[in-house]
């Protein structure tokens, strides 16, 4: 018996130790171990064995089996970890092929440097609004103390509308600051928002015109707002769009709603205020125009200046964009071509 | 406005600073410099040079040997110049010197051009001759300048001296963007008096005395205004035995380098006072204005008038005119006429310097089409007082000048002006708008520079008397720019608003319009801009009857041409034209989308503003077909919380679109937009070769449907059942009615269903396709029993038989 059982023993291991695929362990593991098996058939024998060495006898029996079951799952794992490890060699792929992608579209420049814009003076509590692009002369004009017969109206080019008699003069707004005056007369107060929208001016189409393009105006009125404000929300404008290093510099000068009123320069984003072709060697950029809210316009708009006071700007959308992707040529931004809008 | 800084020099003497010094500091005090260009740039190392010899070229026929005195020496220059004889003092440029350009007055090189000594045909020249085409400049503004070969310079130049000072060209001319508040400033000495301020320095302006012979003005001429509103003033001079001849060098120099060519003594002094005082004038032949009599009125409608330039113009009742006792002389402000010119031969003059409303003239000058430099100068609004300070300094000229004699007094027809405006001085306002602690005293400095008086009142106040020459200034917000200019508005502090904290936000509807291109953008559409303004054909090429709506569009009146002349109803012209742009450059697998606006006007001609609506316009062609476009549709109803379904109506009615791939697309009953694939006539009228899909929402039908809100509903905790059904279908019957139909009889069980398979062809009979569904049921508390299922799609079945639906087993 136990002869038989050492011979069986020795059999198995090297089965195992030869076998080579799962399947074929399989057949070896019901071979001995399974109803029919060889280690089944010796405890099947049992009774043969005189009773006082059973127990013993058993006890050799399952020794066996425990060692052979270990040794089929030792085998097992290592057929399996081969298998897999070929598997796994088989399925080496080019990671350096195109990637498949679904192909997103992009955003209008003009969109990206709007959604910027945006993002920075919502951040400061501004509301942004929109008005009418179609607008009376009352709103891009008259209350933004520019009356009939303004040279600053002449100055902006303006398009009008045929129009039906006492429907007063329609144009197409030729700035964004007629919204500063919808805003104020609504009367809640204060006021913190910017109104981006769509312009005109009839200036032939080239590379750097465009009789339709786009503003954003800003407004804060509120007591005690002063141009030292003006200066450094306007400031903080500049780092945040161009940059923690930007500088800004005011120059004063004239805009009919604004008093005092200014331009402010940034310094070259290209240099940084080395001077560059790009600044025309001056170190800064013009960017935008700005003032104290003139006290007539206010009074128009039903606001007591001498209770309130504040500031209001306007920057051209066209222009930030240009400057800040280095897009040459404004008529890029109507084309639509799609190898133009790709690379934003 | 172009300045040479020696001119502005003239009146602030003290003036030291370096061209980029008084460019930066004039910008900062509100005076902006565009730019500025020395005179004697790329002028290196020319003297004068005294022509000692001549003698012919040995071996060259053009060319000459002189020998010249340079005053420390005398060198050997070779030229081609023809014109230069011995003793002639001539601009000579030495071994390593520079020119500015070359002598056929071509564009001027950045860098300019080396001579260096050399020789021509074998005889050594150390040295060049210049013209003054070399020296950078030409004969309009050198007249003297022979019109081809060497300049000759006075005979009192001294051999050795720089010959470019001689020139007066070492000078730098400014470019100043003058603002339209600042009228005062367009004339030199405005921007001189801004200069002094700036610097500190005292502004010496010319002393102007009042000349004459002891006649009497108005024995020479009589001056009527009829039209005093176009003419709030005349002032009249008369200048007797005019001697014509050329102005004196410094003004030569001074008007060469503001850009006006020297003509004569008499044009040039008109021109000088023009850009010293910003006071245009005009001179008449006196001998020419009949009944020695003005008569300034407004013309007649469709009378005509020959300007001096020889051009006839057309005018009408708004132009102001300047006659004479039989006929129109002058249109007043803009040009004289060819009937009373100066000549030659002129023996008195008339002066004229008057007021013009400043509107008038802009808008007279644009309909005549006629805009000159005097009209320039008028329409921006001259000040009344200047006139007069004009005409004397013009007369003052012509004395000091030998032009003629100067006849005493002068005619003025004035409305009364108005006294100097008083401003309440309050230092503490201007502070606090500024956000600033300028004192007292620092501000009557400032106001003192700009020759504003503090005066104080008899309650002991103190006001400041603004002069005449400030029309700007008329408030409190005037005088505190006043204050930060010359503060400088470097200094102001930077703060930022206080008071309470406000939350920004966008409104709404730009919300949802972000969301719609974040939708557009993942389904591959890239966001395109077009113009707000199209031409009228754009119907014609959609197909749009002649009676349809579309049609009735705001139309602008000035437009750029007839392309850009109506505002757009529909918004699919841009989005055609540039999916046109991309498919004729070979761009493959286009789709675009925008957010514009369309314009409908309420009525027309309007009487209110057009209704603005923005519409989200969606287009491709490539890869994709209508349902593709359907997709995007409802990606995007699901993001702004539009969970029902949409109804498609196939009778869209679009005349643009293919008659049987059109839908309205319908919300709630609400037509919200269209969609579907262009029409094949419209492709080729736009030239787009592929087929092209397209789809509009209008967003204001569409925003009362969306919301940010999102409730959680459960996830589903029983299984569901689910049940197919395999249909022939009449080929008119929609999808959509078999889903309308599942939904109305599924029940509330019912929780989805799905079309998995459609197939029309071989097998089926003609008239015919065949359909399959699976539908979805499920109940939120319990396990479905088979007969729970059964019921319902009993009742769907029957419904379907009813719509003339076959079911396949």
């Amino acid at each position: 018996m136990k002869s038989k059982l050492e011979q069986i023993r020795a059999k198995v291991v090297s089965q195992i130790m030869d076998c080579d695929s799962a399947d074929k362990l399989n057949e070896i593991k019901v071979s001995i171990l399974g109803k029919k098996g060889e280690l089944t058939d010796l405890l099947k024998s049992m009774r043969d064995v005189q009773p006082e060495d059973r127990p013993k006898v058993g006890q050799m029996v399952n020794e066996t089996r425990a060692e052979i079951e270990k040794l089929l799952d030792e085998r097992k794992a290592k057929i399996e970890k081969v298998v897999r490890e070929a598997k796994l060699k088989a399925e080496v792929i080019d990671v350096t092929l195109p990637a498949s992608k679904s192909e997103l579209g992009h955003r209008h420049p003009n969109s990206i440097a709007l959604e910027e814009v945006e993002r920075i003076f919502v951040g400061m509590g501004y509301d942004v609004v929109e008005g009418p692009e179609v607008e009376k002369d009352y709103y891009n004009f008259e209350a933004l103390n520019i009356p009939a017969d303004h040279p600053a109206k002449d100055e902006q080019d303006t398009f009008y509308v045929v129009n039906g008699i006492g429907a007063g003069e329609i144009l197409l707004r030729t700035q964004t600051s007629g919204v500063q005056v919808h805003e104020m007369e609504k009367g809640k107060l204060p006021i913190r928002m910017i109104a981006p929208g769509r312009v005109f001016r009839s200036d032939e189409v080239d590379a750097t015109h465009s009789p339709c393009f786009h503003q954003i105006e800003g407004l804060v009125i509120d007591r005690h707002i002063t141009f030292a404000d003006l200066k450094g929300t306007l400031a903080e404008f500049a780092r945040a769009l161009f940059g923690e290093e930007t500088k800004v510099k005011f120059r004063p000068h004239h805009f009919p709603f604004t008093e005092p009123s200014a331009e402010m320069d940034v310094t070259c984003f290209k240099c940084g205020g080395k001077g560059c072709r790009f600044c025309k060697g001056s170190g800064w950029i013009e960017i935008l125009g700005c003032g104290m809210v003139h006290p007539h316009v206010l009074e128009m708009s039903g606001i007591d200046p001498e209770e309130y006071t504040g500031f209001a700007f306007g920057v051209g959308l066209e222009r930030i964009a240009l400057l800040k992707y280095e897009i040459d040529d404004m008529r890029l931004l109507y084309e639509n071509d799609i190898r133009f809008l790709r690379q934003f | 406005m172009n300045t040479a800084l020696s001119w502005i020099k003239a009146y602030v003497p003290e003036l030291e600073c370096t061209d980029q010094e008084y460019c930066d500091a004039m910008t900062l005090s509100g005076t902006k410099v565009e730019g500025f260009e020395r005179r004697d740039k790329n002028l290196e190392k020319i003297v004068v040079a005294e022509i000692l010899s001549i003698e012919a070229h040995p071996d060259a026929d053009k060319l000459i040997v002189c020998q010249v005195n340079i005053g420390t020496d005398t060198i050997q220059i070779v030229t081609g110049a023809h014109n230069v004889k011995v003793g002639d003092k001539v601009p000579v440029v030495l071994d390593g010197g520079k020119v500015a350009g070359g002598h056929d007055g071509g564009p001027l090189p950045e860098d300019g051009i080396s001579i260096k000594a050399g020789k021509l045909r074998g005889v050594p020249s150390d040295g060049m001759m210049c013209s003054i085409e070399e020296l950078g400049s030409d004969r309009n503004m050198y007249p003297e300048a022979p019109e081809e070969g060497i300049y000759i310079l006075k005979e009192d130049a001294k051999p050795g001296e720089d010959a470019v000072a001689l020139l007066g060209l070492h000078d730098t001319v400014f470019e100043y963007e003058i603002t339209s508040n600042r009228v005062d400033c367009y004339s030199v000495l405005g921007i001189a008096r801004e200069a002094a301020a700036t610097f500190r320095k005292p502004f010496v302006p010319p002393v102007v005395k009042e000349t004459g012979n002891g006649e009497d003005v108005h024995d020479y001429i009589k001056v009527e205004v009829k039209d005093p509103d176009l003419c709030p003033r005349y002032c009249a001079r008369v200048c007797k035995n005019i001697k014509i001849g050329p102005s004196p060098e410094w003004m030569q120099r001074r008007l060469a380098a503001s850009g006006i060519r020297p003509i004569n003594n008499l044009v040039d002094i008109t021109n000088y006072v023009m850009e010293e005082y910003g006071q245009p004038m005009h001179a008449f032949d006196l001998d020419t204005v009949a009944g020695h009599k003005i008569i300034v009125r407004r013309a007649k409608d469709g009378d005509e008038f020959q300007t001096l330039d020889g051009q006839m113009r057309k005018l009408d009742r708004d132009v102001l005119m300047i006659c004479d006792a039989e006929k129109e002389i002058a249109i007043g402000g803009i040009m004289g006429g060819e009937n009373s010119k100066i000549t030659d031969h002129v023996q008195t003059v008339l002066f004229e310097a008057a007021i013009f409303n400043g509107p008038n003239i802009r808008k007279s000058a644009k309909r005549i089409g006629l805009r000159t430099d005097s009209s320039g100068k008028f329409e921006k609004g001259l000040e009344m007082h200047n006139a007069e300070d004009a005409i004397n300094r013009a007369c003052q000229l012509i004395e000091e000048l030998g032009c003629g004699e100067v006849v005493s007094g002068m005619v003025d027809v004035a409305v009364p002006a108005s006294d100097r405006k008083v401003l309440p001085f309050k230092p503490e306002k201007y502070n606090n708008l500024l956000g600033t602690k300028v004192t007292e005293a620092e501000m009557k400095e400032m106001f003192d520079r700009l020759e504003i008086e503090t005066v104080r009142d008899e309650a002991g106040k103190t006001n400041l008397v603004i002069p005449y020459f400030r029309q700007d200034l008329n408030c409190d917000a005037d005088i505190a720019e006043e204050v930060a200019r010359f503060y400088g508005y470097d200094k102001i502090p930077t703060t930022l608003p206080a008071g309470e904290a406000t939350a920004g936000k966008l409104s709404y509807d730009l919300r949802i319009r972000q969301k719609a291109e974040d939708i557009a953008e993942y389904c591959g559409f890239s966001q395109g801009m077009s113009y707000s303004f199209e031409s009228p054909k754009v119907f014609d090429k959609l197909l749009l009857p002649a009676d349809s709506e579309l049609r009735q569009a705001v139309t602008i009146s000035n437009p750029l041409g007839e392309d850009f002349s109506i505002m757009r109803t529909i918004s699919l012209n841009g989005m055609l034209t540039s999916l046109a742009t991309n498919y004729n450059r070979r761009n493959k697998n286009v789709r675009l989308y925008e957010l514009g606006n369309i314009y409908l006007p309420k009525a027309l001609p309007l009487t209110e503003l057009p209704d603005e609506r923005v519409q989200f316009t969606l287009g491709f062609y490539g890869e994709g077909d209508f349902y593709t476009m359907k997709g995007v549709i409802e990606e995007f109803f699901t993001s702004v919380g539009m969970k029902k379904k949409p109804v498609y109506d196939p009778k869209a009615g679009k005349p643009f679109l293919h008659p049987g791939r059109q839908a309205l697309i319908q919300y709630e009953g609400t037509v919200l937009g269209y969609l579907g694939e262009v029409h094949p006539e419209v492709l080729d009228n736009y030239g787009i070769g592929a087929r092209a899909y397209i789809a509009v929402l209008d967003m204001p039908n569409v925003i009362p449907f969306t919301t940010f809100d999102r409730k959680y509903e459960g996830i589903a905790k029983y299984p569901a059942v689910s049940r197919d059904i395999s249909m022939v279908v009449p080929k008119e019957v929609l999808a959509g009615d078999i889903e309308a139909l599942i939904e109305q009889r599924g029940g509330k069980l019912l929780e989805s269903y799905q079309l998995f398979d459609i197939y029309e062809g071989a097998q089926i009979k003609q008239g015919f396709k065949s359909m399959a569904y699976s539908i979805t049921f499920r109940a939120k508390d319990r396990t479905l029993e088979d007969n729970d299922v059964t019921a319902a799609m009993k009742k769907i079945l029957h419904g379907l038989e009813q719509m003339g639906i076959e079911l396949r087993q």
